[in-house]
This record gives structure tokens, C-alpha cells and sequence, in this order.
């Protein structure tokens, strides 16, 4: 960027100002608090670049100097979900919550579904941890080359590439009402990644052990179909619809397991 | 309480609402019905329901031990929900609310209502027309009644829409929808029977 171009994006339009109230929690165990702040308008701001405003400057609105906010960022393109918090009661990433498109004062509050670290910042390992329980990975190593697994209709892979598109970001946990501190569901962002990886042919060789995981601790049982989830997801992926064909899906497997014979995967 | 049966806790739960609790409330509706015909047809169809044979069998396999289960289990279920309509105001989320408010509804109703006949029928009463004539005459038991089957019609129906969904019958946005419409047709079809009997009681 050229020198002349940042000065007039620096340039603040006209006194105009936003006012933000962001609730702060300075360590893992403390108390939450809200703090109202008020810093100067630049044309196409994001919540993130009023965020870096404001570690550029941490004074509150009533003029105190305070400790910079905490928040966590990574791509600032909506694929990472790093930067996920609460913006105006409604959980979104905060690199694509445009200020000009926001009711203010614009309310910042960290996802409470996860652990917070500081500020906005939290700790979403439960979602990573829940990935490994159900092994959303396609197993290809061997101690030798196993060669080439069975191929995969395109149209199958358009179609599964928009299932991909998850990004682990937990607004979907956030909004669903049964993800919190009385229930361990894994939540539904999961539970499509199950339909994902049991959809890939080579995946589908271990797709048993998928719908098993899902069918114990915290797994498919706990969705209520509130659908939230569905009208959550900032990537559109069709949840809900993933979460009923993973319900048929256990309930094949649970007849399966039951009536079956001894065979595993199909 | 050890989770790792919570999938088929879940499942019982879902089958046991519809088979025999939902089956049996709209058979219960349809037999009080016949109070539209007069105290003598009730009389006789409450008669006939109370002496079949091997009624206690019948009542504690087919009512009381899924009621209760599906009751209980069902206390638990809307007691780890962390509601929150006032950020996602859909209809699918408010009907997941509804659910659990009339679920926590009908266990107080149906625990009145087994008391007041079932119980005072083991205690020698005579269950008939007059009894609920009697009850009803309260216009505040009659609200409470009206609440009752109107909670109760409105949870099974829900109810046989999550059922769907949970064994993966309807599973496109577009079966979901339509198993919508058709539940809320139940809904009205049931309550009406189930409100018009009532009403016989008092008019």
C-alpha cells in the first residue's frame, strides 16, 4: 500500500466514531466485566481492524487507559474460524462483521460454549478432540504403497466438497442449545464430518467405526432439532441434513450390530 | 450416570412416545369422544375399556412402564437444554422449546389426572361420565383440562416429527418440511376431538 492511500484510510471520517461494549475477563477463572469503548470511524471497518484499533490505542470511553483487548485471528478470509465470537448476541467471525452493517454499540462477548482464555479469546480443543474421537481422517498409510484407492464420482465430490467447507469455527456448537456444560454432545459441525469422511470411498472402508463413536458418549443422540445449527453455519452447510442421514445411518448400524452377522464394514 | 447407553436411552425414548404413549393418547381421545353422544355411550365405552381382559397387564405394559420412562427420562432431556430462542427466534427452535415446556407440563397434568381417576378408582370410586362432569364443572379444572389436551396434542405431534428425524426417515429439508405440515394436521385433528369432548362434559 502506498503511503498516500493509508493516510486516507487513517484519516478519520469527519469526527464520526463506533462505539463498542466488549466483555473482558482477564484470566481463565475471573470474573467477566464489561467495558464500553469509543474510537474513530474509517470507511469499510471490520470488527477486527476496530479491535487492532483499539490495541493501538487501549483507552476506554470514559477516557482511562486500560489493558488491550485479547482476541484471536488467523486468515481474515472466513476459512480459518479462528476469530469466532458473539457480535451482537449473534456468534460469527469477526473478520467478515462489517461496523457498517451493525446495530451499535456493537456487543463483543467470547463464544461461552468453550472455555475462555482472555477477552474474546477461547479454547475450542474440545472441537479438536472430538475430530479425533471420530476419526475424521481418510486412513491411506501402510507399511507398504497400497496403490491407488477406488475412485470417487465428480459430481460425488462437488457435492462432498461443500460438507468440507467446515472450518471447525464452533458457531454451530454455540447455537445449538443442547452443547453446554450439563451434556458432552460433540455438536453438529462433528457430525458432519462423519457424513464427509464415511462419503469418501476410501473413508467408507472404516465408516463402522465412525457411526460407532457417534453412537456413544455425547454422540448423535444428544441433538434435540432445534435446528439452530443449520441457520448458524456462516459456511451454509447443510447440518441438519447431514445430522438425519447420520441418524439413519446409526440406526442401520444399530440394527446391524444387533441382527447382523459378523461382518464390519458392509 | 454412565452416558455411554445414551444413544439407545435416546432412541427408546423417541419410539416409546409414539409406540404405545402416542397410540394410546389418540386412542384415549378417540374413546372420549364418545361423551359427545351422551352419558350413556361414554359410560359404555369407558365400561368396555375397563373390563377388557387382562387390564392390568395391558395398563402397566402399554401405559404406566413406557409413560414413565418416556416421563423421567424426559425431565432429564429438557433439564440439559440451555433454551435460547431469543437468539435464534425460528420456527424449528421454538418448537424445540415448546417441546420441553409442555413435556414438564403434561408430567404435572398427567400425575393430576392419574390421581384424580385412575388412583381414585383403585380406592373404590366409580370412574363414569358424572365423575368428570364433576371435575370439569371447575372452570378452572376445565382450563387446566383444555391445557392438558391441547399440551398433549402439541407434543405428540412435535414429537412425531423429531421421530422422523431421529431415525432418519425424513432426512431432506424438503421431507422435513412437508413431515411438518402433516403433524401439524395431526395436531389439529387430535385436539379438536380431544377439546370437543371435554366441552360435552360441560355444555
Amino acid at each position: 500500500m502506498t503511503e498516500q492511500t493509508t493516510a486516507v484510510l487513517e484519516q478519520p471520517t469527519a469526527g464520526k466514531t463506533v462505539k463498542f461494549e466488549i466483555q473482558r475477563q482477564d484470566t481463565p477463572d475471573s470474573k467477566p466485566y464489561m467495558e464500553s469503548f469509543e474510537i474513530p470511524y474509517r470507511p469499510n471497518m471490520n470488527v477486527i481492524s476496530a479491535l487492532m484499533e483499539i490495541r493501538r490505542n487501549p483507552v476506554n470511553a470514559d477516557g482511562k487507559k486500560t489493558t488491550p483487548v485479547n482476541w484471536d485471528m488467523n486468515c481474515l478470509e472466513e476459512v480459518c474460524g479462528a476469530c469466532s465470537m458473539v457480535i451482537n448476541g449473534r456468534p460469527r467471525q469477526s473478520c467478515t462483521a462489517l461496523v457498517d452493517q451493525l446495530t451499535q454499540p456493537i456487543r463483543l462477548e467470547p463464544m461461552r460454549t468453550f472455555p475462555v482464555v482472555r477477552d474474546l479469546v477461547v479454547d475450542r480443543e474440545f472441537m479438536f478432540d472430538s475430530l479425533k474421537r471420530i476419526k475424521a481422517w481418510i486412513p491411506i498409510d501402510g507399511t507398504y504403497d497400497l496403490g491407488e484407492g477406488p475412485r470417487m464420482p465428480e459430481r460425488k465430490r462437488q457435492w462432498a466438497y461443500e460438507l468440507s467447507k467446515c472450518m471447525t469455527c464452533g458457531v454451530c456448537l454455540e447455537a445449538c442449545p443442547n452443547v453446554n456444560d450439563k451434556t458432552n454432545f460433540i455438536g453438529p459441525a462433528i457430525l458432519s464430518q462423519v457424513r464427509l469422511f464415511n462419503s469418501h470411498p476410501t473413508g467408507a472402508m472404516n465408516k463402522d467405526e465412525r457411526l460407532e463413536t457417534i453412537m456413544s458418549d455425547g454422540g448423535i443422540g444428544e441433538c434435540g432439532n432445534s435446528q439452530n445449527c443449520v441457520v448458524a453455519c456462516p459456511k451454509g452447510i447443510p447440518l441438519t441434513t447431514s445430522i438425519a442421514a447420520m441418524n439413519r445411518a446409526t440406526t442401520v448400524q444399530m440394527f446391524k450390530n444387533f441382527f447382523g452377522s459378523d461382518h464390519m464394514v458392509d | 450416570m454412565s452416558r455411554e447407553s445414551d444413544f439407545y436411552l435416546r432412541r427408546l425414548h423417541s419410539l416409546l412416545g409414539v409406540i404405545p404413549v402416542g397410540l394410546f393418547l389418540a386412542q384415549h381421545l378417540v374413546i372420549n369422544h364418545f361423551a359427545t353422544r351422551g352419558e350413556e355411550a361414554f359410560n359404555n365405552a369407558s365400561n368396555f375399556m375397563g373390563s377388557l381382559p387382562f387390564v392390568l397387564f395391558l395398563e402397566w405394559f402399554i401405559i404406566y412402564i413406557p409413560l414413565m420412562f418416556h416421563a423421567f427420562y424426559g425431565v432429564y432431556i429438557a433439564f440439559t437444554a440451555k433454551n435460547n430462542v431469543q437468539r435464534y427466534g425460528t420456527f424449528r427452535n421454538w418448537m424445540f422449546m415448546l417441546q420441553r415446556v409442555t413435556g414438564i407440563f403434561l408430567v404435572v397434568f398427567i400425575a393430576w389426572h392419574i390421581y384424580e381417576t385412575r388412583i381414585q378408582k383403585a380406592l373404590g370410586a366409580e370412574v363414569n361420565f358424572n365423575m368428570m362432569e364433576e371435575i370439569l364443572s371447575n372452570p378452572f379444572m376445565l382450563a387446566f383440562y383444555i391445557a392438558g389436551v391441547l399440551a398433549a396434542t402439541f407434543h405428540l405431534a412435535n414429537g412425531l416429527w423429531s421421530f422422523a428425524v431421529t431415525w432418519g426417515i425424513a432426512q431432506s429439508p424438503r421431507s422435513q418440511k412437508i413431515v411438518s405440515y402433516i403433524t401439524i394436521v395431526a395436531f389439529l385433528v387430535l385436539s379438536v376431538i380431544g377439546v370437543q369432548a371435554l366441552l360435552a362434559f360441560v355444555v
